[in-house]
């Protein structure tokens, strides 16, 4: 039995859920394993059918894994029903008890736990103040906004304490400014409870801002689980790059690698510095990625200064910084990159301009393939 | 200059909209108004008087056949509200799973056959087993409308339950809720309108009989609609208008509650 | 590694036994009370009438030959049965008719409420429903107020001086269709109304932008969309309209017989079961046809809109 500091909040082992039978079964979760840790922020980050979930149900109780374990504080919970769970849910839709009131559905879980009234009442009133949703306890929940519904979901799924709480996309309802007040507001929430969060999102942004780590999932498996600065300035594969933020890949060739930094042929881009990951050794054919933001236009011709040169396609205006793309000279791969704007100074290169890009150094990466 | 145009009228069918609501009510408005006339007949109102309200108070056998009426559809609506509340609750929000299909057509099936071919049917079936048993009560009657108030009463049930997020009991189990709980605390109270109005629907469904009843029923087992019906064959009073009156008032009464019931939607 | 599987599994089967236990109740009492005794009459259909009514056991076809068929008391030669052929025209044919115009006139009604801003709507889909919960036999009764000879048509054409004598309306086919249009309306206009609810108007919106005509957005766009609500309302009418037996039996009389009376008859002073049970069985087939064709007309249309 290993130490308590030790242990996982919830630790999945190999764990696979599998939909359907025979040539139509399609695997949810594919065996996958992660270890989540106390009193973390996490967040399972991933597309649209990426399993991410149906791992959070999974933990849930609301479906039971075809194969594999899960661990809560040591415990082997897969096959334990829902309600004996000590995890708690805050779900997309909020399922908020629309026949009772908002007090009510705060109290439901510790009444069905068969807390003492008093006690009920003052953990409710607690979670009123936590929420700062005491003015409005006696409401239906048909009778309040999406941002206090929101607020009593919460309310409502921290109350009887769990040990884990799942959050299921709980904020993509909510309309942009909201959800950049309740994305502080659940980070306040997690620190003042000291509860283990897991977080569901496929909002990359919502994703680094939030998380203390991340696990990047596609096709039911893991593909990256690191904090946010990890995930995205080391991606480990394709997938993981080009799903957080933009990024241009440029394929080449390593020459040479020293001291962890490979000098890559491009076709494009003459010769890149590129970080190598770590226990990566390869040669031959790699792609290299490169972020928007670490590139820059100057005027083409420049040798030096440029790495590579093109056309520049289209301006897009974005308030705080402006999107170029540029057509290389293989006239197929189209480079993205992003320069902050700068006040009283309007667009230095206008469409269908001859360009150069600068890369700057330590910027970009070779891939894990 | 013309109306300004709107989409969603299309010509004639405010028209004939309005011919048709007057057309339903101007016989039902006949027969009420009749109900209050003093004089023995249709053609010539001779003025306002109760005494055909009177008269039918003072038949026992209208008596008698609205208090069978009652007490058949008070049971068979509580018994078929009770049946298809579960079945409702076994055939909604499922994977579908062998036979549920087989429960849909069973459960449907008193809406898909005629009547009169029920009627028929049992007819023959209670026949035999009276002379089997030598039993001749109202069990028959209230079976018989059990029965073919189940499907009645189970389509607001069912349409209820298949309308309720499922993720409601989702969210009491992640609470706590065992699965009783999680259905009397959840699930039911908001249930309980399609039950109510299941209810009232078997209820009056199973007033409004005629054929069925009429076909079942042994000697002295008239309900109002069979003596109605048996009057209305030999000679027309203007007694019939105010039992039909008073009958005409029970139904608006329920179909009021029944409105304001599905109207309170959660 | 523990059976995860196995355990969903049975978990699964003892969802669905549960399902069953919490449908038997129903299920037992339509059985019994619905639909086992129709088997019945299909057996019944094949014996030999009693003399008193019920049966003999003893197997026969003569209840099916004269459901179409009479024999010749003289010489047992089989004709067709007028009186009954007559009697099947006569309920189909009022069964189609009820159907039109229930369609032709609800239709419209149906619009009318589905396009009342919100909060008269419910008034007005209110008015419909109020018929549809009265009982049938009463609304016949003002129907047969209204169109007998002491009633209130003729009443007041003699007292306008139009007429001398009464028009002879009651115990016509025609007031047996004025009555079932009557009755059965509410059912057509109430599951047209269901669809028409859930009408999209920005699609007429749509139609119109696309330069069609009122009567081409009528043709092309919301009688397609509403199709499922015609179907329904069409079948909840022709099924009930087919084996009428109120209506024609109080406002027919005894000579324009529908097939629900002649079926009454063969149980009551005809005394002939098997007969009456080979009719029952004959409009059981004519509705189960007719159902399967909404069947399938839902069925398409539901593939449709996934």
């Amino acid at each position: 039995m290993p130490h308590m500091a030790e242990l996982s909040a919830v630790e999945i082992r190999n764990v696979s859920k599998v939909f359907g039978f025979g040539e139509f079964a399609f695997a949810a979760v594919d065996n996958t394993s992660v270890s989540i840790r106390q009193n973390e922020f996490f967040t399972l980050l991933g597309p649209s059918g990426c399993g991410k979930t149906t791992l959070l149900r999974l933990i849930a109780g609301f479906e039971f894994p075809t194969s594999g374990d899960i661990m809560l504080s040591g415990e082997n919970i897969a096959a334990m029903p829902p309600f004996k769970r000590p995890v708690n849910t805050v779900f997309q839709s909020y399922a908020l008890f629309p026949h009772m009131t908002v007090a009510e559905n705060i109290g439901f879980g510790l009444n069905m736990l068969g807390r003492p009234k008093q006690e009920v009442r003052d953990r409710v009133a607690a979670m009123l103040k936590l929420v700062r949703m005491e003015a409005l306890a006696g409401r239906r929940t048909s009778q309040i906004s999406g941002g206090q519904q929101q607020r009593v979901a919460l309310a409502r799924a921290l109350a009887p304490q769990p040990k884990v709480l799942l959050l299921d996309e709980p904020l993509s309802a909510l309309d942009y400014k909201l959800r950049k007040d309740m994305q502080i507001e659940l980070k306040r929430l997690q620190a003042e409870t000291g509860i283990t969060f897991i977080f569901v999102t496929h909002d990359q942004e919502e994703a680094l801002t939030m998380s203390d780590r991340i696990a990047v999932m596609s096709s039911g498996k893991i593909l990256q689980v690191g904090n946010p600065r990890e995930i995205y300035d080391a991606p480990a594969d394709r997938f993981v790059a080009d799903f957080i933020g933009e990024t241009n890949f440029l394929k080449g060739r390593i020459a040479s690698v020293d001291n962890g930094i490979a000098s890559v042929e491009t076709a494009m881009a003459g010769v890149i510095s590129a970080t190598m990951p770590k226990d990566f050794n390869a040669d031959g054919e790699v792609t290299v990625v490169l972020r928007p933001e670490h590139a820059s236009l100057c005027p083409p011709d420049q040798p030096g200064v440029c790495q590579m040169s093109g056309t520049l396609e289209n301006v897009v205006y974005f308030g705080t910084d402006t999107h170029y793309h540029v057509r290389l000279s293989d006239n197929e791969t189209v480079f993205t990159l992003r320069e902050q704007n700068k006040p009283l100074q309007g667009a230095r290169f206008a469409e269908g301009d001859r360009v150069g890009i600068a890369i700057e150094a330590n910027a970009a990466r070779v891939l894990r393939n | 200059m013309a109306r300004t145009f709107s989409i969603r009228r299309q010509r004639g069918f405010t028209a004939i909209a309005m011919i048709c609501f007057f057309a339903l009510y101007l016989p039902i408005g006949v027969l009420v108004f009749y109900s209050f006339n003093a004089g023995q007949s249709l053609a010539s109102f001779e003025g306002v008087s109760l005494r055909w309200f009177q008269k039918a108070f003072e038949n026992q056998h209208v008596i008698d056949a609205s208090l069978r009426s009652l007490q058949i559809a008070m049971t068979a609506a509580i018994i078929s509200t009770v049946a298809a509340t579960m079945a409702a609750l076994a055939t909604t929000r499922t994977e579908p799973y062998r036979g549920l299909t087989l429960k849909y057509a069973f459960i449907n099936q008193p809406l898909m056959i005629p009547e009169i071919v029920t009627a028929v049917a049992l007819l023959i079936f209670f026949a035999r087993i009276k002379t089997w048993t030598g039993y001749s009560g109202l069990g028959y009657l209230i079976a018989a409308h059990t029965a073919f108030c189940i499907p009645f009463a189970y389509l607001p049930i069912r349409a209820r339950l298949e309308n309720m997020d499922l993720t409601l009991e989702k969210a009491a189990a992640d609470l706590y809720a065992t699965p009783w709980k999680a259905f009397r605390y959840v699930t039911l109270p908001l249930l309980w309108p399609g039950i109510l109005a299941g209810f009232m629907l078997a209820f009056v469904i199973s007033l409004d009989d005629v054929v069925i009843t009429e076909f079942v029923k042994s000697a002295g087992q008239d309900t109002l609609p069979t003596y109605m019906l048996g009057q209305l064959r030999r000679a027309i009073t203007p007694e019939m208008n105010a039992i039909s009156t008073l009958f005409l008032l029970l139904s608006i009464g329920v179909v009021t509650v029944f409105f304001i019931v599905n109207r309170k939607r959660v | 590694m523990r059976d995860a599987a196995g355990l969903i599994e049975a978990e699964k089967n003892r969802d669905i036994r549960k399902r069953w236990l919490l449908s038997l109740p129903a299920l037992l009492i339509i059985l019994l009370a619905a639909t086992g005794p129709l088997l019945i009459v299909l057996i019944y259909s094949f014996l030999t009438p009693g003399p008193y009514g019920d049966v003999q056991w003893l197997p026969s076809l003569d209840g099916w030959v004269s459901v179409a068929l009479e024999r010749d008391i003289f010489d047992d030669t089989l004709s067709l049965a007028d009186a009954h052929i007559s009697i099947f025209l006569r309920s189909v044919t009022l069964s189609l008719v009820t159907t039109l115009l229930t369609l032709i006139v609800g239709f419209p009604t149906a619009y009318f409420i589905a396009t009342r801003p919100e909060r008269t709507r419910e008034l007005w889909l209110f008015l419909i429903t109020i018929p549809f919960w009265t009982n049938l036999l009463i609304r016949t009764f003002a129907i047969l107020e209204v169109i007998r000879n002491e009633g209130l048509i003729n009443g007041l054409l003699m007292d306008a001086g139009l007429i001398a004598r009464p028009i002879q309306m009651l115990f016509t086919d025609g007031a047996i269709l004025t009555g079932m249009v009557y009755v059965y309306l509410p059912l057509m206009v109430l599951p047209l109304y269901a669809s028409m609810e859930k009408l999209d108007f920005r699609l007429i919106e749509a139609g119109y932008d696309l330069y069609a005509t009122p009567f081409k957005v009528l043709r092309k766009i919301i009688i397609p969309l509403v199709k499922p609500g015609i179907i329904a309302g069409s079948i909840l009418v022709f099924i009930p309209a087919l084996g009428a037996y109120v209506t024609p039996s109080i406002l027919g009389g005894g000579k324009n017989m529908m097939l629900g009376n002649l079926i009454e008859l063969q149980f009551g002073q005809g005394r002939n079961w098997p007969l009456g049970s080979a009719l029952s069985i004959t409009l059981m087939l004519i509705v189960m046809a007719a159902l399967l064709v909404y069947v399938r007309n839902a069925g398409s249309q539901g593939s449709r809109h996934g």
